[in-house]
């Protein structure tokens, strides 16, 4: 089958076959290998991606699924050079060890933010539920999501008026 | 003027590996592409136990996108190869040769039987399913109570038991204590208990995986290891590749907790069928792959007896464990019980000790190290028995470990094992954790919930530890019949433009060496932190090491990078006075300056790097070199220790369990980066809890692993856990220059216990003494429904029994 999808703002058109799940189309067709499998039953996250602006698991969706849409991996955050501020407030609060399941939590924390800008620790840690992470505990993350949402808030400063007027960045783009 | 230099060890500094992990542009065994690259599939075995009648591959071998198909007979024609074990602990340990695919029989489920090789991984898959084999059931042995019984079915019949080996230790044999019989039988309270360790899945969140270049004239292979340099020598021995001809790189690996200290079969697989094909092959397992064929962690049955007065002096300890080792012998598996052999004294003075362990073959999935390999076992029986002990003597828990632990003052102190802890401070440890908890105040709170028979009870867990890290001194590992050393290695190669590139042979994956080294090296240089690379994971840039376990890294491996930089420096030195046209005695070297003492005449390290390059004006008979290498090996591990309290709500009437907090204090002797070593302690606490409430693997009667996916073995999430809040005391360890301890294992060492002793403290008064391993809803609330613990589920022996376990030859009679 032949579909078109937008991935990190660049269009790509190819043949696919019927059973190829979005995450191996990512990686192995276009490239996109910041994006990761961690298993095989939908359980632990660190495929998300955003589809249409929504977290989704690429692994339980199939690249046909994707045909006109657009999809925002985590190497389509960085913008000018910059960090998205969640990927920026992962670092600063050391949300990440060996780094395998960060590109799910991050992409998965974005999809948090922007249903909720102002999350408590518990809204945090259920948002989160469905990526795994082995390494840090989840401290950290819920730190840095809850940072993230500090400096994503209106009112807090030029640097987070230019992040929330580019937050389609984090949620799949226009 | 000089400028004050701030020390960057010490410093919280944010990681320098971040960077590419958070915008996704990592390296990943699986990202590796090559042109021409096949992919590999390995056709696992149904059952645990079984002859292998005949294998027909002859319909997979015409699927389509397949290249090749082999079986053991393909690989390994004369069934020459066998799996190293590096660990054989006594010098009569059976040793059941572990094939790369199985020929005859297949010993556990999930053994490989043959491989695929196709064009694209998703026809490897396919056609997986296509190669007919025919199995001839043979009897399983699951249980290692069963396999060890006169006339069990045997795992290898031509071992003709299932016994692997019987490792001893006696502290009156070797010199270092008394005698436990004598102990015991003198004893006013003796306390004889048993716990089960269940089996754990290391579970790291990079499935493992690796790539095999053969077509150049070195082969190159990637592996999400944790042990490059292990599996290149390993390799070398097993398949008989010239060792130079082969080069290992670990690039970004995610995860290990020492499920990837293993050397693989299906790594020798690749090798082997890369070679034979001459094209590159990738082999990538699936989650379900790992969880049936990685190897396991724990599973042992702990017989524990203590001895004491009756005001609370112990007095004796003795440990018989059974170690199940699976199938086979791992890469290290044998040796983990005995690394817990010599922490079950943990912080305690006990004057009389004997530990035994029989390790058992059964047909299921190996086992070898998983975070803290054989002390947390340790950990969790001492702590509980202590917990247990304190019930009987009457006394609270803390004041029985503080009447019992090594004080303060008593440093240097060496243990009934032969250990000489070198510097730790319970006291302070355990002081800061006490108010950071409130424990007075939730003792209090603990005591009103009881009196009013409230729904929700409450517990406090204490779990004080020490463990033994920086597995290195050669020669200790060597009279334990360990077949490598310790030590560990560095370089430092200053580079002409006055930065600096630094290869470790500590392997890391996740624990932030990068930045840390970096840390390091800007201090004993005086370079920036930012001008310093870190280089390791690759057999041939870092071309020497002993890699990543054991929290060896930063206090074997950490001290082989000081050691290249005093050479770097020494080496310096004269050059450095001949620029300055001084004599080297004239100079100081002090935040990165050469200066004349007493002028203000100086020359960096940047310069003297520059004129090394440059090599126009250097003293007589000097290389034009400013490089340097070092291999440390340590005198004597490191003892980082501990104090974690849990506070615990137990309902009873459903049985859930809320972690209500969690306070835990460690020492780590100096910290290098106290954000890392936060990052580590958390890391280490949600492994440790989860192994008090939630993991454990289960099989089926006929073998079947039931936990074989994250939908059936609880891996918990974000919403599992509580925060936690942790602090550290700084007793700089005396055996190295850093004064660093490790800290890679202590949260997972200390924090089972704490919890299963918080739930156990809640429900008590219900007439519950123990429950077994994950403490799940449905298991507190039998125990309290019934107010003994045979609740527990398959696996508990009757020595736990129920209070009446108390086998009290003195006082209680
Ligand atoms: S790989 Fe998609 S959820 Fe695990
Ligand atoms: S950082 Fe390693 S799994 Fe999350």
């Amino acid at each position: 089958m032949r579909i078109t999808v937008t991935v990190d703002g660049t269009k790509y058109t190819d043949e696919v076959e019927p059973r190829t799940l979005l995450v191996h189309h990512l990686r192995e067709r276009l490239g996109k290998v910041g994006t990761v499998v961690g298993c095989d039953t939908s359980n632990c996250g660190a495929c998300t991606v955003h589809l249409d602006g929504h977290s989704v698991k690429s692994c339980s969706v199939l690249a046909v699924q994707a045909d006109g849409c657009e999809v925002t991996t985590v190497e389509g955050l960085a913008r000018d050079g910059k960090l998205h501020p969640v990927q920026q407030a992962f670092h600063d609060n050391h949300a990440l060890q060996c780094g395998f399941c960060t590109p799910g939590m991050i992409m998965q924390s974005i999809d948090l933010l922007a249903d909720n800008p102002d999350p408590d620790e518990q809204a945090v840690r259920e948002g989160l539920e469905g990526n795994l992470c082995r390494c840090t505990g989840y401290q950290n993350i819920v730190r840095a999501v809850r940072d993230a949402a500090q400096q994503m808030s209106p009112g807090a400063g030029p640097e987070a008026e230019r992040i929330a007027e580019n937050k389609h960045v984090g949620v799949g783009g226009d | 003027m000089t400028a004050t230099i701030e020390p960057e060890v010490g410093k919280s500094r944010r990681r320098k590996e971040d960077e590419r992990l958070i915008t996704g542009r990592t390296r990943w065994t699986d990202n590796i592409t090559l042109p021409g690259l096949l992919h590999m599939a390995v056709l696992r075995s149904p059952f645990a136990h079984a002859k292998i009648v005949s294998i027909d591959t002859s319909a997979a071998k015409s699927a389509p996108g397949v290249i090749a198909v082999y079986t053991a007979k393909d690989l390994d024609p004369d069934g020459s190869v066998g799996m190293p074990c590096a660990w054989p602990i006594t010098p009569d340990m059976k040793a059941p040769r572990r094939p790369v695919l199985a020929s005859d029989t297949v010993n556990f489920a999930g053994e490989g039987v043959a491989v695929v090789v196709a064009r694209s991984s998703a026809e490897a898959h396919d056609a997986l399913e296509e190669i007919d084999v025919e199995y001839d059931e043979l009897p399983v042995v699951l249980d290692m109570e069963a396999a060890i019984a006169d006339g069990a079915p045997l795992v290898h019949e031509d071992l003709g038991t299932n016994t692997s080996a019987v490792w001893k230790f006696d502290s009156a044999e070797a010199g270092t204590g008394g005698n436990v019989e004598d102990a015991i039988s003198s004893s006013e309270v003796v306390l004889k208990r048993r716990f089960r360790q269940q089996r754990l899945v290391p579970a790291f969140m990079e499935p493992r995986a690796c790539v095999v270049d053969p077509t150049s004239t070195q082969i190159t292979m990637w592996s999400a290891t944790q042990v490059p340099h292990i599996l290149r020598v390993m390799s070398a021995l097993t398949l008989g590749i010239p060792e130079h001809k082969l080069r290992v790189i670990a690039p970004d690996v995610g995860g290990g907790f020492g499920g990837k200290i293993g050397v693989l079969p299906e790594e020798m697989m690749s090798l082997l069928v890369a070679q034979k094909l001459g094209k590159p092959v990738k082999w990538n397992e699936t989650r379900s792959e790992t969880m049936l064929a990685a190897h396991h962690g724990r599973d042992q049955i702990q017989d524990i007896t203590i001895s004491a007065t009756r005001d609370g002096q112990v007095t004796g300890l003795k440990v018989e464990l059974l170690a199940n080792l699976g199938a086979y012998n791992g890469l290290v598996g044998p040796g983990v019980p005995i690394l817990g052999a010599f922490m079950f004294n943990a912080i305690y003075k006990i004057p009389a000790y004997h530990f035994a362990c029989t390790n058992v073959y059964t047909t299921t999935t190996l086992t070898d190290a998983y975070r803290g390999a054989g002390r947390p076992e340790a950990t969790f029986a001492i702590e509980r028995i202590m917990d247990e002990l304190a019930v009987e003597l009457g006394m609270d828990p803390m004041e029985l470990r503080e009447k019992n632990w090594i004080k303060h003052e008593e440093f240097p102190f060496t243990t009934v094992c032969g250990l000489t802890y070198d510097s730790g401070n319970y006291e302070a440890a355990t002081e800061k954790a006490k108010q950071l908890f409130d424990y007075d105040g939730l003792r209090a709170e603990q005591e009103k919930r009881r009196a009013s028979k409230d729904k929700v009870q409450l517990g406090i867990g204490i779990s004080t530890f020490t463990e033994m890290c920086g597995l290195a001194p050669s020669r200790v590992l060597g009279s334990l019949d360990y077949g490598a050393g310790g030590w560990e290695y560095a370089s430092i190669r200053m580079l002409p433009t006055g930065k600096v590139e630094v290869t470790t042979g500590a392997s890391a994956h996740g624990q932030g060496h990068e930045t840390a080294w970096s840390q390091i090296v800007a201090d004993q240089l005086g370079v920036a932190f930012e001008d310093v690379e870190i280089l390791h994971g690759d057999t041939q840039s870092s071309h020497k090491g002993m890699d990543t376990y054991g929290s060896r890294s930063l206090v074997v491996g950490g001290i082989a990078v000081i050691k290249a930089a005093e050479k770097v420096i020494a080496k310096a030195k004269p050059i450095a006075a001949h620029l300055l046209e001084c004599a080297e005695d004239d100079l100081e070297f002090a935040g990165g300056k050469f200066t004349v003492k007493g002028t203000g005449t100086s020359t960096t390290m940047g310069d003297v790097a520059l004129a090394v390059f440059a090599a126009h004006n250097l003293p007589d008979g000097v290389e034009p070199s400013l490089d340097s290498d070092a291999t440390f090996d340590p005198e004597n591990f490191s003892f980082p220790h501990g104090t974690h309290l849990c506070a615990a709500e137990v309902d009873t009437e459903t049985g859930r369990i809320k972690l209500r907090s969690y306070v835990c204090v460690d020492d780590v002797g100096v910290a290098v980066n106290p954000l890392i070593v936060e990052g580590q302690v958390h890391g280490g606490l949600a492994q440790g809890i989860a192994q008090a409430l939630f993991e454990g693997t289960e099989h089926d009667e006929s073998g079947t692993l039931t936990t074989g996916t994250f939908a059936d073995y609880l891996l918990p999430s974000a919403a599992d856990l509580p925060s936690f809040t942790t602090d550290r005391t700084e007793t700089p360890s005396t055996t190295n220059p850093l004064g660093a301890k490790g800290v890679g294992e202590a949260g997972t060492i200390a924090s089972t216990p704490a919890v299963v002793n918080a739930v156990i403290d809640a429900v008590r008064h219900f007439g519950v003494d123990d429950i077994e391993m994950p403490l799940t809803p449905m298991r507190v609330w039998h125990a309290i429904q019934h107010g003994t613990t045979d609740a527990g589920g398959p696996g508990r022996g009757e020595a736990g029994g129920g209070l009446g376990s108390i086998d009290a030859t003195g006082g209680a009679q």
